[in-house]
């Protein structure tokens, strides 16, 4: 029973936000949230891999996000889209082809990641974020440099997949997908980092010439971890290139891995639920600060001083989140579950649930 | 006695190390160090501050490549394999300072270092398949009867950190038992140990050495604890051996005592 109720719950959970959505009891926008809420716990829990269990600083997640979405976009638009001529695949296929497709790009997603992953073996800490930062540029202006997706224009097309869902069954499909895929992101991390094996990882945060001595094959583990990360990223983008229905390669530039940053170290390093906890609140702030009426409500001391200024809340957004993490960090450094897990914290939590 | 070291000379030694040279920049830190240690052999490697025997350690697990020299594992010369690698070869460790991953619990510390002979990997780790469910299990039993033979048992769950010194030592040793080591170096297991805990260090490394099978090489600067266990000494100095013998061939002899002439600890 307790194997399970958490199971339990999330199954109750997904199917009753899916049928909410079906019979249009939340709205458009509500969903969109929802997804995005999804696709950013898939992007803290996969950099959570490597800045917390791994204790690496890297700072281009978004770069394997943009991979993952690019290549997914590009499949999905050959197979089920009339840009490139006739669709390759009956429209009936889609559902099944569809997360074959967001697999694809992320383990795409995956080798790029090689790309940090051996520059890792020898340098670390301020070294490597530059290498991780160089690579986000790096991926983002070749592809901005390919004129067959569009360049820096960008692409779209995908749209076309969602519609032959649609055609089959008028339900929330992307909703459906991106609750899968986060589950499918959290399962898998928690179990490679509960396992003996993954615990490698934390051992090479710890003291990695002690991981090494004591047998662990570190390069490997390193390797291993940056795929998994990358992959998990990589499908992320493949899903929110669909959700969206166009791809720009400037959505995944330094911005968009400062927001993964922010939530991992908002969460705590290393905890994995402090990143799905981080994700939701994140989220939550960022459509929060959409509002203008709200950001005009929290600046009218300022403003009040200063009546020609008139912020756009689009903008303001990019001195809010930063001057969390800054507060954040000056007064609870480790984030805020520290890099513990719901059940450390709440031990009567553990009573209800398992999770393996 | 005769016919025992007749027998044992005749097998493969557990380590062979020749003419193992190692330089830093102009600083030749090790020079021309040669050993022979058969299976079973409890010895020691001695000499004043920066004598140059971390590193003689560091060389055999395979943190450095030598300058010059080779070394043979069992057989297997080491030249060119990754640390990790080496220790699969049956070489375990500790550190003259503690190295235990603090974050992770005491259970943990002791499963992490079964890492060569998991037999699993990353798919079977996720998919939670039969091999994963069947190594995991027994890697915990036997990482749990380690710890209850080093008496550890109920720190199962603690975070080394918040253990005491003598503890973690204790820990440390423990952890490099779990590698199922033919050889284990151990680096100054005394340092920082009073003379009560001292005493235990000599009978569990007594125990040790009784039960798993293992043949034990160590730094020590507590001579009493060096004379009371080993039975070959080395002694090293600026990089050059300069005595080897039994402890009472090394107590007496001049260039020792020259070596560590104004040193209390002889
Ligand atoms: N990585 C390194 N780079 C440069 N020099 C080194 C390095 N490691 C050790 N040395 C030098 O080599 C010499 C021998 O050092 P080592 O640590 O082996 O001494 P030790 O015999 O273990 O001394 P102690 O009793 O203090 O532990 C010292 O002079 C030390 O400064
Ligand atoms: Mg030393």
């Amino acid at each position: 029973m307790k194997q399970y109720s958490l199971n339990m719950l999330l199954v109750v959970f997904a199917i009753g936000l899916l049928f909410a959505a079906h019979f249009r009891i939340i709205d458009g926008y509500i969903q969109i949230v929802f997804m995005t809420i999804g696709i950013n716990i898939m992007m803290s829990t996969s950099l959570n891999l490597v800045n917390g269990n791994m204790g690496e600083f890297t700072c281009g997640h978004a770069a394997f996000m943009c991979v993952g979405a690019y290549i997914s976009s590009l499949l999905s638009v050959f197979c089920f889209g009339t840009k490139f001529g006739e669709p390759l695949l009956p429209a009936a296929s889609v559902v099944i082809v569809f997360p074959i497709i967001v697999l694809i790009g992320g383990a795409f997603a995956a080798v790029s990641s090689l790309l940090v992953s051996i520059p890792s073996f020898k340098t670390r800490d301020d070294y490597l974020a530059i290498i991780s930062i160089a690579v986000n540029y790096m991926i983002i202006s070749a592809i901005e440099n390919m004129d067959f997706v569009g360049g820096s224009r960008g692409f779209q097309g995908m749209k076309d997949t969602v519609w032959a869902m649609v055609d089959l069954f008028d339900g929330p499909w992307m909703l459906f997908w991106v609750i899968n895929f986060t589950v499918f992101t959290v399962w898998v991390i928690r179990r490679f980092i509960s396992s003996t094996y993954g615990q490698g990882v934390n051992a090479i945060c710890q003291d990695e010439v002690a991981a090494e001595i004591m047998s662990v094959n570190t390069n490997k583990i390193k390797i291993i971890n940056f795929m998994v990360a990358a992959g998990l990223a990589g499908c992320a983008g493949g899903l929110y290139a669909h959700i969206i229905g166009y791809v720009n390669p400037q959505s995944f530039n330094i911005l968009k891995s400062t927001e993964a940053l922010v939530m991992v170290y908002l969460g705590g390093m290393g905890s994995l639920s402090g990143a799905v906890i981080s994700a939701i609140l994140f989220t939550g702030l960022l459509e929060v600060l959409r509002s203008q009426a709200i950001v005009d409500g929290l600046l009218s001391p300022i403003t009040f001083m200063f009546p020609d200024w008139e912020p756009s809340a689009g903008v303001i957004k990019w001195v809010m989140i930063p001057l969390l993490l800054v507060i954040v960090m000056q007064f609870r450094s480790e984030g805020i579950m520290g890099n513990r897990e719901l059940g450390d914290v709440f031990p009567k939590l553990k009573k209800f649930y398992r999770f393996k | 006695m005769m016919a025992q070291t007749q027998i044992q000379t005749e097998s493969t030694p557990v380590l062979e190390v020749r003419g193992l040279t190692q330089r830093f920049g102009g600083l030749k830190a090790v020079n021309d160090f040669n050993v022979k240690l058969m299976p079973g052999e409890l010895s020691g490697l001695i000499g004043p501050n920066g004598a140059g025997k971390t590193t003689v350690f560091n060389l055999v697990s395979g943190f450095y490549q030598p300058t010059e020299g080779e070394i043979l594992i069992c057989g297997v010369k080491t030249a060119r394999l990754k640390p990790h690698k080496v220790t699969a070869l049956g070489v375990a460790r500790t550190f003259q300072n503690i190295r235990l991953w603090n974050d992770m619990t005491v259970l943990d510390n002791i499963k992490v270092a079964q890492h060569s002979q998991l037999g699993y990997g990353f798919f079977h780790s996720v998919a939670r398949s039969k091999t994963y469910m069947k190594r995991e299990a027994e890697i915990e039993q036997e990482a749990f009867e380690l710890l209850e033979v080093f008496d550890l048992k109920d720190f199962a769950s603690d975070f080394p950190k918040n253990l005491p010194y003598g503890t973690q030592r204790k820990l440390e040793i423990a952890r490099a038992l779990s590698v199922h080591p033919q050889l284990l170096l151990l680096d100054e297991p005394a340092a920082g140990l009073n003379s009560n805990d001292a005493k235990d260090l000599i009978r569990l490394i007594r125990w040790i050495h009784d039960t798993f099978d293992v043949t034990i090489w160590m730094i020590e600067h507590h001579m009493d604890v060096m004379m009371e266990l080993a039975t070959q000494i080395k002694v090293i100095d600026f990089g050059e051996t300069i005595a080897d013998g039994n402890p009472e061939h090394i107590r007496n002899h001049p260039a020792v005592i020259t070596a560590y002439l104004g040193d209390d600890n002889i």
